[in-house]
């Protein structure tokens, strides 16, 4: 038997004997997750031991050295785990940022303090992370940003506004982009730090959206002392780190939808019925086959670029293709969805719609292709990087 | 499912790459056209293609072929749609050869040897009317004596006017419409009361027309169990609807690159119009269509060696991708061409006349949306 074949087994009768029942349950809402960090309320008793039996493993971040909380599997490791979690419908035991995107580029851009300090915490859920990134005036223009951290010896005086803050007023520590140095390009005098959100002088303000209540904040800083350690890789040079990490972000949010997704024809077939074993509305079923070719095309692509990734190419820009595809056909998912669900659709309160659920979700379909960087900033990357267009 | 090559693959797909760029580019299409080629194809390629193994590439070994399936047929044929070549590949090695593989009989192996030897030419006649509509096949086959009499036309004949053989697919049963009482036949060039008219199409290719007024054959000139054709249809069409999903692929990369290459050498208002981002978000949108569309023939290739119970359906999903994206790419060709776009001179007209063929070709979109609807159960 191979390693990874024992592996598989081991992790199988581990998970059987470890997983709770109600955490093999789907999450119905994000509000189902559990984020952790310092003010963290379990659900119940079955989230806070699930996440308790899962750090003790390593398994919050499987691929991450032991020394910092993780397991130190390997990425085939890693895919049998995830795979054997989701045979028997086990929940993510925790959810977070500091995991999704800080962690990745701590290790490869901290310094051993920073690692030290920061990763275990992470993979224990002790601390709840935001990302400090997007300003009123530099959204796709994000590196023109101007949160200015002034020197001041032992420590950085932070002054400015952060926008789209997802959580910051529920998170811990949050790792933003500040500049640091406004004499040359702008690219160059951003820098990358960490701070406490209790510090003085942090406020966070939650944003409504279009769709209602959102985890989105507005996020004001005034004279926050940031010690100088706390400065992650150069001064200066945080744009490559930043880059590092919208990289990940585009793979998650162009990947994000699937799985848990059913297909349109039977959501519609329910609202609006068959005629003959056709649906009755023979326009939307044409526009339901077209989309659905092009889920099942996109699905396609999403599993050839991760083994083409697997096989040793770089995934590059394409992962500006997939995040481009990817949200834009989500909205498209969304709209049909609406057509389908007509009247019913338009519900915004109430039992019998979820509190307006599918309208809710509909309309923050319409971020996906904003957040993250815009379809239109992606089809540049496209345009400068892969098709090498003059200008671009 | 395999959505990468393997390593016998990716050489094949060299191999072909280098071949048809060499022996079968565009201007060799434009020769035979602009010289009205009694033939419309090269005899000397289609040898060398035979030499190569390309015309048995679905020919069991024990018939002369190298039986390297129908992903090895799609990747030739991608080929072939980036350089437009017309030769009798399609027609003979992929639906005919399939057909007579999957129909078994000592007459099936013994054109599926001239076929890999590149000794015959093989059509496969399906079509009857405007659209593509194998269910309603009119074509009737009697009885007579110890053999039947075919009486029907067919259109849109691939290869028809230098067939040495035809493979006609006719009723001996039912009624226009029903799946049971198709059978295929073997009909040779030589047949009496059979009429053969060359149709010279819009991309340049070889098609014909088939008139069969009682056509008499011997009933050893049916292939496979008589009234159960459409078993044998549906491999055929599975496996010829996504090779030309890769032709399409082909053709419609060779479409986007031609138009990419275009636009960052010509100039308006004193710059390169590849500059201006009204370009350059279709360019790159096109790039992510095509993206999908690599992916989408891949699967619908692989699925028909792997005898996966979704093949045919996957086949009709490819084509209809592929007939959307290769047309988008060559229309937004001829538009980002500008006026030389119009202009014969410029190959990008040429692959907007062959996508529009190859779109066609066993069902269109509608057709196959319809179907893959109906697969899905809505």
């Amino acid at each position: 038997m191979s390693d990874l074949d024992s592996f598989k087994l081991e992790a199988r009768a581990w998970l059987e004997e470890n997983c709770p029942e109600e955490m093999r349950v789907p999450m119905k809402t994000e509000d189902d997750a559990c984020w952790g960090g310092r003010h963290w309320t379990f659900q119940s008793e079955a989230q806070k031991v699930w996440l308790e039996r899962m750090v003790a493993k390593g398994w919050t971040t499987p691929t991450w050295p032991k020394e910092y909380g993780g397991a130190g599997l390997s990425r085939a490791e890693e895919a049998v785990l995830l795979r054997e979690m989701a045979r028997i419908g086990a929940r993510t035991p925790l959810s977070s940022f500091g995991i999704w995107m800080l962690g990745p580029a701590l290790l490869k851009f901290g310094n051993e303090a920073q690692k030290k300090e920061h990763l275990p915490k992470i993979a224990r859920g002790e601390i709840r992370w935001c990302q400090g990134y997007s300003e009123p005036n530099a959204g796709s223009d994000l590196a023109s940003l101007a949160t200015k951290a002034e020197d001041k010896g032992d420590h950085y005086l932070v002054n400015g506004q952060k926008v789209w803050t997802s959580y910051a007023d529920k998170a811990d520590w949050i790792f933003c982009l500040v500049r640091t140095d406004n004499s040359g390009r702008k690219h160059e005098g951003i820098s990358f730090l960490l701070f406490d959100m209790e510090s003085e002088g942090v406020e966070a303000r939650p944003i409504s959206l279009i769709s209602g209540k959102s985890a989105f904040c507005e996020t004001f800083f005034e004279d926050v002392k940031v010690p100088k350690d706390q400065l992650v890789g150069e001064e200066g040079k945080g744009w490559s780190i930043a880059k590092y990490l919208l990289t990940h972000e585009r793979e998650m949010i162009g990947g994000s939808g699937e799985g848990v997704t059913r297909p349109l024809h039977e959501i519609a077939a329910g609202s609006i019925g068959l005629e003959d074993g056709k649906l009755a509305d023979a326009m939307l079923r044409t526009k339901l086959a077209e989309t659905e070719i092009d889920e099942w095309a996109f699905r396609l692509t999403m599993q050839r670029k991760l083994a083409e990734a697997k096989a040793g190419a770089s995934l590059g820009a394409d992962s500006s293709m997939l995040k481009y595809y990817g949200t834009e056909l989500n909205k498209r998912r969304f709209e049909l969805m609406m057509d389908a669900a007509g009247h019913d659709g338009l519900e915004w309160e109430g039992e019998r719609s979820e509190g307006g659920k599918l309208a809710r979700d509909w309309l923050r379909t319409k971020a996906n292709s904003i957040e993250g960087g815009t379809s239109e900033v992606q089809l540049n990357i496209i345009s400068k990087h892969i098709l090498q267009l003059p200008g671009a | 499912m395999a959505l990468l090559l393997n390593e016998d693959e990716k050489m094949l797909s060299e191999t072909a790459e280098g071949f048809f760029k060499k022996k079968a580019p565009v201007s060799e299409l434009r020769k035979l056209r602009d010289s009205r080629d009694e033939k419309g194809y090269s005899e000397a390629l289609w040898s060398e293609m035979a030499e190569m193994g390309f015309a048995g590439v679905l020919v069991p070994e024990d018939q002369g072929g190298v039986d390297m399936g129908v992903m090895a047929a799609g990747l030739l044929a991608e080929q072939l749609g980036r350089n437009l070549s017309a030769t009798p590949f399609f027609s003979t090695s992929v639906l005919s050869a399939s057909a007579l593989k999957n129909s078994g009989g000592d007459l099936s192996k013994n054109w599926l040897e001239k076929i890999a030897s590149g000794e015959a030419i093989v059509s496969f006649a399906i079509d009857e009317g405007a659209k593509h509509n194998p269910l309603g096949t009119e074509t009737r086959a009697e009885r007579s004596g110890n053999g039947f009499k075919i009486t029907g036309s067919k259109v849109m004949v691939l290869d028809a006017h230098v067939a040495d053989a035809h493979i006609v697919v006719a009723r001996t049963g039912g009624e226009p419409g029903d799946r049971e009482g198709l059978s295929l036949f073997l009909v040779e060039k030589t047949a009496e009361n059979l009429s053969v008219e060359r149709t010279i199409i819009v991309d340049s290719h070889n098609a014909g027309r088939l008139e069969l007024n009682g056509v008499e054959v011997t009933a050893e000139a049916m292939l496979g169990v008589e009234g159960e054709g459409a078993d044998v249809l549906e491999k055929v069409l599975g496996a010829g609807r996504a090779v030309l999903s890769a032709e399409l692929l082909g053709a419609g990369s060779q479409a986007f690159e031609d138009t990419v290459a275009y636009i960052k050498e010509r100039k308006q208002f004193g710059k390169i119009i590849g500059e201006f981002q009204a370009l350059q978000h279709r360019a790159s949108h096109l790039y992510s269509e095509l993206e999908l569309c690599r992916s989408a023939v891949l699967a619908a290739l692989s699925a028909q060696d792997d005898g996966d119970k979704n093949a045919a359906k996957m086949a009709g999903m490819a084509k209809i991708k592929l007939g959307q994206v290769a047309k988008l790419a060559a229309l937004e060709g001829i538009q980002m061409h500008g006026g030389v776009g119009m202009t014969d001179e410029y190959d990008i007209g040429l692959f907007l006349k062959r996508i529009r063929v190859l779109q066609e070709l066993l069902g269109d979109g509608n057709y196959h949306l319809d179907n893959f609807a109906k697969a899905s159960g809505y």
